[in-house]
């Protein structure tokens, strides 16, 4: 099984040189801290800036400088900041070639669950569903069973839907999985240790196994 | 030159009254009208209708007028981070709408566009979508939306003329200058407020024809929500 580290470096394999990338907030944003230095790509924050840099050091902390988690930031060499307005036009006319985002449930055809639990206190969708709408590639981090045991992978969400038929990879913390275009997850990678009878028995949705499984590298 | 420049945050919003629909930029407490938010405090108009993309916390920005009850209606994105709304919420006093955040931005850059309603792909097939007409454009359901307009508009920008232009700095510029196009009457403040001439016209983020009155803030404590750092 990974860990919340183990799966943003996985994720991390995913991102390609040149790709302009939005990280929601937990595990994905974790993300920028394993791609690879000779993969240059810049990172969308939908509150208005492109190029993402690290957390600052004390003295340059600057509080008109935060990521949509609302933590202090930096800025790359080339950045470019603009209104929210532009952000979300951005987002929603595909200029954004990659969106890495948490989920509470995934179901087989792709929709995806994040933003409320019916009985809790609702904070809000934020941007979540202005991404899953538009983006051209979601990759999700998520773990794969609930705390009690439950698959996070079904047939149907259950909880309030956040965008539907958006999802096309998954990166748990027992799998990969393709969400394949006729509905299915498609394992891909084992992550170490874990079989493939566990992921299946992990797996509420249609689980598709094709042949021999590789184990992740990480 | 058009002289917008009002002396203070108290007279700016001397003719706000109970229920007024405001529009408050702002992301987080990332350029958020400190001055005109305590200006509200002090006058105590209620019932308002307050358009923002965030509701403050407990002790800054927009908490502080849920604490006075000063707040009917939050129309936001994300409203975490937030004891007393949460109380005022669960316990109906407080009504609350939420859309998603781009659908925020456009419906607040649409009413300042003359622009009555636009199709979005955000929030089809999910309660967001519900009573909402949609249509089909090759081949992808959409959303319509409506515009938002508000009475008046709080901005915050970093620089700004007598004539009020604005220019916005880093991050804080996020739903601002939306917000300035949407009011029947806008209201910004500054950190420096610069006679005309002394803003290069190529810099402008905000055309002054959107602002109406104008004046330099004082005492900003520009607080921090997640002060992270590296070492």
């Amino acid at each position: 099984m990974l860990d919340k580290i183990g799966i943003a470096k996985r994720i991390a394999q995913e991102v390609r040189d040149g790709m302009y990338i939005n990280l929601g907030i937990g595990i994905p944003t974790l993300v920028a801290n394993y791609i690879p230095k000779n993969i240059h790509v810049v990172l969308q924050s939908e509150n208005g800036l492109l190029g993402i840099g690290p957390f600052p050091k004390e003295h340059e902390v600057d509080a008109d400088l935060i990521n949509a988690g609302k933590q202090t930031v930096t800025m790359m060499p080339g950045s470019a900041l603009f209104s929210s307005a532009d952000s979300f036009g951005m987002i929603r006319s595909g200029k954004v070639d990659l969106t890495i985002l948490g989920a509470m449930e995934v179901s087989e055809n792709g929709d995806i669950a994040n933003w409320k639990v019916p009985g809790k206190m609702v904070k809000g969708m934020g941007g979540a569903m202005d991404l899953v709408a538009s983006a051209k590639n979601i990759i999700v981090a998520m773990q794969h069973c609930s705390k009690d045991g439950a698959s996070k992978l079904l047939k149907k969400c259950t909880l309030p839907i956040t965008g539907l038929r958006c999802v096309k990879k998954i990166v748990s913390d027992m799998a990969v999985l393709n969400v394949l275009p006729d509905g299915g997850f498609r394992l891909l990678e084992r992550a170490p240790g874990v079989s493939v009878e566990q992921i299946k028995n992990a797996t509420a949705g249609k689980l598709v196994v094709d042949g021999e499984i590789p184990e992740m590298k990480i | 030159m058009i002289d917008k420049r009002v002396a203070s945050a108290q007279e700016a919003i001397q003719d706000i009254s109970d229920n007024a629909t405001l529009m408050i930029g702002g992301f987080g407490l990332c350029g958020l009208p400190e001055n005109l938010i305590t200006a509200l405090l002090k006058k105590g108009v209620k019932g308002l209708t307050c358009i923002s993309n965030n509701a403050g916390v407990d002790d800054f920005g927009i908490g502080l007028l849920l604490k006075t009850r000063q707040v009917k209606k939050m129309i936001s994105s994300y409203v975490g981070e937030n004891e007393e709304f949460e109380r005022q919420l669960l316990s109906g006093e407080l009504e609350v709408e939420l859309i998603p955040q781009g659908t925020l931005a456009e419906r607040c850059r649409a009413g300042g566009a003359g622009i009555p309603a636009f199709f979005t792909p955000a929030g089809v097939g999910t309660e967001v979508a519900e009573g909402k007409e949609t249509r089909v454009f090759n081949g992808k359901t959409y959303l319509m939306e409506h515009w938002l307009r508000a009475d008046f508009s709080f901005v915050k920008a970093w620089k700004g003329d007598y004539s009020g232009n604005l220019i916005y700095r880093g991050t804080a510029r996020n739903f601002n200058p939306m917000m300035a196009t949407a009011g029947k009457i806008t209201i910004a403040e500054v950190e420096e407020l610069v006679p005309v001439g002394e803003l290069d016209p190529n810099q402008i983020h905000t055309p002054g024809i959107f602002v109406h009155r104008i004046f330099q803030g004082k005492d900003y404590e520009k607080r921090i929500e997640q002060r992270t750092v590296s070492i």
